[in-house]
């Protein structure tokens, strides 16, 4: 009996245990039901949104840049569609794996590889790098085809920037590439981050970037946790970035370009009516189309061994001497200063000035103002700078331009130096002496000035009105207001300065090849080093002098001015050949090819071929050891800096005399022909 | 029984109650698996439905065997399934690292897995042979608890603790219904609070320790651990009342939500069908386990009892746990739900549960006619 009653309360037991644990399971079972009930239902709309979120990836199509047309509507830079292949580094799993796959299927040089390894990790890590842009089909077929393997590696049809003159247009356009880091961090927009976006990194580029830029397009895809895609839900198309109309020539800063050829210099036009520049011409040059992928240590290692400097712009960093190119505004200057032209010095091969006799190039005799010019007497200037005073002669310096930064969408100009007794005194804490202002009065000593500032000094004396430079094409006209000189004194010196060209003067061979047109100018020979090192014409190539020339036609109606400035060119025989050439094909354009495709033969194609060729040599001589491309903006500011400590002038005071060489007959008179 | 109608033997004998509707929850398993599988019978939902005829057919045969068979079997079972663990672990330890199965050549036997039945089994059978009267006593606790210890410890070691705390959770089940007092599941719930921090820290595997953590704060790791528990609430709420359409998910069509077919099987399902989909997976499961607990209570021997009972807990620890789990209740802990998840050990191990259901409920028509 006890048995079976304990058998009983074991059975009650079980009885009321398993119903607590059905009641347990019962319960689970409605919490279960519950939970669920709470995430599908009361949460439901944010799960839908994180499910969408997952589903949906929204990806931005950059937008087409706007170009940059010249004057009459043809671009300088416009778009082409490539096939291009980009890489997001923070996606790859294996950096060194990819890069040689990479490289295989690209058929990339080792160079080109270990650039491509230091992009990916130097980049921002999240931002795409570019890998290769204008592939053929076949070579991004290839890639498209492993992209299982390649994890982050994103081939895409897109556009790159193309510039059709190349080298010609390099320092003035500046070129596009990849948003930076830094870029980044200044600007977090995810568009910044779009494979295929670039912006402009230099130059009219740089400047109008928003302008260009446009407004980026989306794509609404939808994906796989593995970041497939699976099909495209929507796209909206991007608007292409708004076209800057520059005031340039595009076929004359072509031909500018080209026409300086194996020299190192510049060469500015413009229009003395409009003020329009009509061409900015500085060479050598990079080739922007391909920088626009980052620049390669190839590339960069050639540009930055090269003495002549071609990653800066000349027509606005340049800063040479103005030598004699300053002497018909002096003359000017000495006009509205009291000195009648007609009043004569002799030059007996030079001049006392005080108690000492300082050297002319020539003997040119009984001086007036107009043979002064034509002459280029040094002899004048020092008598009537003297007799002016050079603080006087200063401020008409700066009338005309020199030493003055333009209202110009340009990164930087540099503005030189027109020096007088205050600023001696303030950068140097020394007395102006008498040879300071025989110096400075035929444009050398501590004088500095741009090409462009010499381009715009030739349209002020051509014009005698406060001509101001510009870049960006508009419609209003500015009548630019008088410098005050009177009709006969502009006209004496438009006379004196064509017969620089068309009469007695130094630049005979700077007569355009034309019936009706006569074109003005005037000389300018700015010694690098003195005598004693170097006749400034043969010898190292940066001890020669500096060639100038500043002119405008035609010379009694003035309507086109401009300076050519080559570096180191032996003098200003160098410069007027390239003025001559380029305002003949400004107003006779045949006539100027004619001229420029025999130079070219000698000279062993244009200029994009010669660049091309000195790139394969360069790539093959130096091989892989060479030191990776800085960032362009290091690389910007570099050359800025170099640039501006060359120009800084001296660290002590200047006390030597200048001794003048001659101005005509000079070195490449019979090369250029 | 009750709702007798007049059918012939074999058919009224049947066990319709809980063929049909596990047959409808395994059709629906394979539909969640079709969709799975990017709208496709192969490789999973086919396969899940040969498994579930073929165990269907073990259980039905197993349904026939007799009590007296059954409990003379207890020990032996347990000592073979035991004697498999340790080969296990040798041949893991010779092969240089951890193995849960043993290759038999034409299928991978996962011991772990036989042993959730056969721990219910083998308490069950201890319980009938141990003297009422010393139900109290320390042998009564003592025994159990050492029966249990064993393969737990070995299943730890593979490591696995989602099989091991099912192996524990079946065998103290069948302890509280066999009446062992409840002062000590109160002191073993005291201890285990004290010794829980205590075996996280000593006990678990870095990752499973990560899955706590993750468990506790899913957004402290989005795209690793914590990937899991978000994907999965977020395939379960996306599908609102009604869900996305068959075939329509993009959480599992588009790969978000991990291990589709398996683990996290319920979450595909409620993308697709809603609470609607997800309330009759529950009703089927009340209906089973319902049906479980009811032959329990009618069992005529003790051992009968505590056999379905236990059977009963080891489903339900299934259930309870995957779906505590995939709705961010419960650590990832890796266990199946049963009948629909895609897999081979999960389908035997509960088709031996519900075949010794079946067994049971057969005995108690028997003894009752």
């Amino acid at each position: 009996m006890d048995r079976k009653l304990t058998s009983n309360s074991l059975k009650q037991t079980f009885d009321r245990r398993s119903f607590v644990i059905g009641s347990v399971q019962g319960g689970i079972g409605v919490l279960l039901a519950a939970r669920m009930g709470y995430i599908a239902v009361a949460e439901n709309e944010k799960y839908e949104m994180e499910a969408e979120s997952n589903r949906v990836n929204l990806s931005l199509i950059p937008p087409r840049r706007g170009w940059i047309l010249d004057r009459n509507g043809s671009p300088l830079a416009s778009n082409r569609a490539d096939f291009r292949v980009d890489v997001i580094p923070e996606r790859v799993v294996d950096i060194d794996a990819t890069v040689e796959t990479l490289g295989e299927l690209l058929e990339f040089s080792e160079p080109e590889k270990a650039d491509l390894r230091d992009r990916m990790q130097d980049s921002a890590g999240f931002s795409a790098v570019a890998v290769a842009n204008g592939l053929d089909y076949e070579k991004f077929a290839a890639v498209s085809v492993r992209i299982p393997e390649l994890p982050g590696v994103i081939p895409q049809r897109g556009y790159s920037r193309f510039y059709p003159t190349g080298p010609s247009v390099g320092h003035l356009l500046g070129y596009v590439g990849t948003p930076s880091r830094e870029e980044y961090d200044e600007n977090p927009q995810p568009l910044l981050l779009t494979p295929g976006f670039k912006l402009g990194k230099d130059g009219i580029e740089k400047e109008f970037e928003q302008k260009l830029r446009g407004v980026p397009g989306a794509r609404r895809v939808e994906v796989t946790a593995s970041g497939r895609i699976v099909r495209d839900l929507e796209t909206r198309e991007d608007t292409q970035g708004d076209a800057v109309q520059l005031t340039i020539d595009g076929p004359l800063q072509d031909y500018a370009a080209r026409r300086l050829g194996l020299e190192s210099g510049s060469v500015v036009v413009m229009d003395c009516l409009s003020g329009d520049l009509l061409c900015m011409a500085s060479m050598p040059s990079f080739d922007p189309n391909s920088f626009s992928d980052g620049i390669g240590r190839v590339e960069f290692g050639m540009l930055r061994d090269n003495e002549r400097v071609p990653l800066r712009n000349k027509t606005l960093k340049g800063l040479y001497p103005p030598g004699s190119t300053v002497k018909p505004m002096h003359s000017m200057a000495f006009m509205h200063e009291g000195v009648s032209p007609s009043e004569t010095i002799v030059c007996g091969g030079g001049r006392r000035i005080g108690n000492r006799f300082f050297n002319c190039w020539s003997n040119h005799g009984v001086v007036d103002m107009a043979k002064a010019v034509y002459q280029s007497c040094d002899s004048y200037y020092y008598h009537f700078a003297q007799q002016v005073g050079f603080d006087k002669v200063a401020a008409y310096a700066r009338r005309f331009g020199l030493g003055q930064e333009f209202d110009l969408p340009v990164a930087s100009q540099f503005y030189g130096t027109v020096p007088d007794p205050q600023w001696k005194l303030e950068k140097y804490g020394q007395e102006w002496q008498p040879y300071d202002t025989v110096n400075a009065s035929i444009g050398q000593g501590y004088y500095l000035a741009s090409p462009l500032q010499l381009a715009v000094m030739s349209a002020r004396i051509a014009t005698g009105r406060n001509v101001a430079p510009a870049l960006i094409k508009s419609e209003q006209k500015r009548p630019f207001a008088s410098l005050d000189f009177r009709d006969d004194e502009i006209s004496y010196i438009r006379q004196a300065m064509s017969d620089v060209v068309n009469g007695p003067g130094t630049a005979g061979r700077a007569r355009l090849p034309l019936e009706n047109v006569l074109l003005a100018g005037k000389t300018g020979t700015a010694q690098v080093v003195s005598l004693r090192y170097s006749d400034g014409k043969s010898g190292p190539w940066q001890f020669r002098d500096h060639g100038l020339f500043v002119f405008f036609a035609p010379f009694d109606n003035p309507r086109y001015a401009g300076a050519v400035v080559i570096e180191h060119g032996g003098g200003s025989g160098a410069a007027y050949p390239v003025a001559r050439d380029v305002m003949t094909f400004l107003l006779d354009p045949q006539k100027g090819l004619d001229a420029l495709h025999a130079l070219e033969e000698q000279w062993g194609g244009t200029a994009q071929e010669r660049l091309d060729r000195q790139y394969q040599a360069y790539a093959a001589a130096a091989g892989v050891d060479l030191p990776p491309a800085p960032p362009p903006v290091t690389l910007a500011e570099q050359v800025d800096a170099e640039a501006r400590a060359a120009y800084s002038g001296p660290e002590e005071a200047d006390s030597t005399v200048f001794s003048p060489r001659d101005e005509a007959n000079p070195r490449s008179e019979g090369a250029s022909t | 029984m009750r709702g007798q109608i007049a059918l012939p033997a074999p058919l009224a004998e049947f066990p319709w109650r809980v063929v049909i509707p596990l047959t409808l929850l395994v059709a629906f398993g394979a539909m969640v698996l079709h969709s799975a599988a990017g709208g496709s019978m192969s490789p999973y939902a086919d396969s899940h439905l040969i498994r579930f005829a073929v165990f269907l057919v073990v259980a039905l045969v197993m349904a026939r065997f007799p009590e007296d068979f059954v409990r003379l079997m207890a020990i032996p079972a347990y000592i073979i399934i035991l004697v498999l663990l340790m080969a296990v672990e040798a041949v893991g330890q010779l092969g240089g690292g951890s193995q849960r199965w043993l290759e038999l050549g034409f299928m991978r036997l996962q011991p772990s897995e036989l042993m959730k039945p056969g721990i219910v089994l083998i308490i069950a059978a201890f319980y009938h042979m141990l003297p009422v009267g010393m139900i109290s006593s320390w042998r009564a606790l003592l025994v159990p608890l050492g029966l249990i210890a064993m393969p737990m410890g070995l299943v730890l070691l593979q490591p696995d603790l989602g099989t091991s705390l099912a192996i524990g959770f079946g065998g103290v089940v069948v302890m509280f219904l066999a009446g062992v007092p409840d002062k000590w599941f109160i002191g073993g719930g005291i201890a285990a609070v004290i010794l829980a921090p205590i075996a996280y820290f000593f006990g678990l595997q870095p990752y499973q320790q990560q899955r706590v953590l993750t468990f506790l704060d899913p957004a402290s790791d989005p795209q690793g651990t914590g990937y899991h528990i978000i994907q999965s609430k977020i395939a379960i709420g996306s599908g609102g009342l009604s869900g996305k359409g068959f075939g329509e998910g993009s959480q599992s069509q588009l790969d978000y939500l991990p291990e589709p077919h398996t683990d996290f099987v319920f979450a595909t399902m409620a993308e697709e069908w809603g609470l609607i989909g997800g309330l009759f997976v529950l009703l089927v499961f009340g209906i089973v386990l319902r049906w479980g607990l009811i032959i329990a209570r009618d069992a005529q021997t003790r051992f009968a009892r505590l056999l379905a009972g236990g059977m009963t807990a080891t489903i339900f620890f299934y259930v309870a746990v995957n779906l505590m789990m995939v709705m961010g209740l419960a650590p990832v802990v890796g266990i199946p739900l049963p009948f629909m998840s895609h897999g081979g050990s999960s389908m035997m191990t509960n088709m031996i549960c519900v075949g010794v259901l079946m067994m049971v409920e057969r005995w108690n028509r028997q003894t009752s006619s």
